[in-house]
């Protein structure tokens, strides 16, 4: 069977995630959601550091995590190149080197019915950016 | 693997369905959701490649051998729904789409007449959207309530709930599923007709689920409306029934205006034609229609006591393989339940289930089935459904637990 998608690094980083949680302060909030399944994903940016809190599946919540891992400390302009290379990435399958371990949910262009859950995260980062720009906020690059 | 002895010759029917041999991701295809819809038989596909190729032209509206032959197809198979659900008569039986187009036209034709601001329609907590949202909908356009009628933890119609729903005496609609597209609940929907009837309210049945599985005698069970849809009954989309009492039909202004419901039209009035008619403007699904009075014939042949007691096989099967399952717990509990189970595993979400089911070529549904508040009531946000047909074997069910087996060993 192929379980390419499930491998050590999604299950681990969905298990165990380093920045999940609801920080007490935080410059801004961006929600994403999906209304087909009913999963749905916060992400907290707080100048440099970034947390998420998503509920739903597996890919969801390790999308969230390797997203705010490989997005922390880099300025606006770095993550929204950064998004572009996953979005490439999750609908061509095709890895690259700077993705580093994001490059592990490159079997999802595999299923794309849940495209979605790789991307929803993503999509939450741009509006908290989005947020933290409208109201003056944090790095920008 | 089950050794009894099953009440169909299962392998036989599955010859008759050209996709189950099918091969997905190179797995022996198992299809667990015809509960959202079912796969055709070879008879209902020939019977639409017939009238394509054979018999083919517009109903109802040319005097000429084609479309007399097409029309005499068409009508004939309203004869046929006539007999399924038993009805007092043919003129009872309205072709609409599918089972949300014959409650929504229920919603918007005898629910803005029959029905006056302040009266009430009561639904249950385990509806389908089809049977929710068109009620909403006359609520807000039309000043009538919507009140919900609780299910107890079992996932069964909570009766002292029904009873306060209906105190006041303002409730005029009963809409009910007969069989829970979430739990497998099949409803008591005699008693409930009675209990509606001696209320001064109607009810109206969602018998998308439970057709597929029993034989329906709505004279029997008194019912006022009852609905299907055709592509779960083994025929094509596009294709779906409304019965209702005559009396009633009789009754109801049209739904939608144009070719065909008309008896007479000028620039100053048009007057309407008699029911069934009346309530299906314009060219309907002829080839559709045509699909499903052969997968009428193909349950029919098979026999409803036959489908019943497989199903009954299948699903008692189901639930002691499954509830082998370490962390996997069954949603509903009813004593009446049939061939729809929902699930869900300790720390894999429903999505992840049914993707790695998918890639051993299991076809289970996750989501929230068009259930949301059902979904709240639960205390889940979405389940894995596995959902039983004439074609499904035993053996399936023994693949499904195997590959939930694998699932439990990857989240684990
Ligand atoms: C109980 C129930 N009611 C209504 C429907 C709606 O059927 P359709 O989408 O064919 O109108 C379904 C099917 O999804 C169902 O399971």
């Amino acid at each position: 069977m192929s379980e390419a998608l499930y491998q050590s690094i999604v299950l681990e980083s969905s298990r165990n995630p380093r920045h999940a949680g609801r920080p007490d302060v935080f410059k801004a909030e961006g929600q994403s959601e999906n209304r087909m399944c009913g999963d749905k994903v916060s992400v907290f940016f707080n100048g440099a550091e970034l947390r998420h809190e998503a509920q739903g599946c597996t890919i969801l919540a390790a999308s969230a995590e390797l997203m705010c891992e490989a997005a922390t400390g880099k300025t606006t302009g770095e993550i929204a190149i950064l998004s572009d290379k996953f979005e490439h990435l999750v609908k061509t399958g095709q890895e690259t080197p700077e993705l580093g371990e994001l490059n592990a949910l490159a079997s999802i262009a595999q299923y794309p019915s849940r495209l979605r859950c790789a991307t929803l995260p993503w999509s939450a980062l741009r509006d908290a950016i989005a947020r933290a720009g409208s109201t003056g906020g944090p790095a920008n690059g | 693997m089950s050794t009894t002895l099953l009440p169909l010759d299962v392998h036989a029917i599955r010859r008759d369905f050209p996709i189950l041999s099918q091969k997905v991701h190179g797995k022996p295809f198992v299809f667990l959701d015809s509960g959202a819809s079912a796969q055709k038989p070879k008879q209902v596909i020939e019977a639409m490649r017939f009238v394509m190729e054979e018999q083919y032209a517009n109903v109802h509206r040319g005097l000429h051998y084609m479309s007399e032959k097409a029309s005499d197809a068409y009508e004939n198979v309203r004869d046929k729904v006539a007999e399924l659900l038993n009805a007092g008569s043919r003129e009872e039986i309205v072709f609409t789409r599918n089972a949300t187009e014959s409650i929504n036209l229920v919603a918007y034709t005898w629910g803005r007449t029959a029905l006056k601001p302040g009266d009430a329609v009561a639904v249950s907590e385990m509806e389908h959207h089809a049977n929710l949202v068109p009620w909403q909908m006359l609520r807000d356009a039309h000043g009538t309530e919507l009140r919900i009628i609780k299910i107890t933890d079992s996932g069964e119609l909570d009766w002292d709930s029904l009873e306060q729903v209906f105190a006041d005496g303002k409730v005029k609609l009963l809409a009910l599923t007969h069989m829970s597209n979430v739990l497998g609940t099949y409803t008591p929907v005699e008693r409930l007709a009675k209990f509606a009837h001696e209320h001064g309210a109607k009810i109206l049945l969602d018998g998308s689920q439970a057709i597929v599985h029993r034989a329906v005698d709505v004279q029997a069970i008194d019912a006022d409306f009852y609905v299907f849809s055709g592509h779960k009954l083994y025929g094509p989309t596009g294709i779906g029934v409304l019965y209702a009492k005559a009396e009633i039909l009789d009754s109801m202004p049209p739904f939608m205006g144009g070719g065909d419901m008309i008896a007479s039209v000028s620039y100053q009035k048009s007057t309407w034609a008699k029911p069934p008619h009346r309530f299906e403007a314009g060219t309907p699904a002829i080839i559709e229609t045509i699909g499903l009075g052969a997968a009428i014939d193909y349950v029919r042949a098979i026999g409803f006591e036959n489908i019943a007691a497989h199903e009954q096989h299948l699903t008692e099967h189901a639930l002691s393989t499954l509830s082998g399952i370490e962390g996997l717990r069954i949603l509903g509990a009813a004593q009446d339940r049939g061939g729809v189970i929902s699930f869900v595993m300790k720390d894999a979400h429903a999505h992840d289930i049914a993707t790695l089911l998918d890639r051993q070529g299991i076809a289970v549904r996750a989501g929230h089935h068009c259930a949301e508040p059902l979904m709240g009531r639960l205390g889940v946000t979405s389940t894995a459904r596995a959902t039983f047909g004439l074609y499904t074997l035993p053996e399936e069910i023994d693949a499904l637990a195997t590959g939930l087996e694998r699932v439990r060993k990857i989240f684990a």
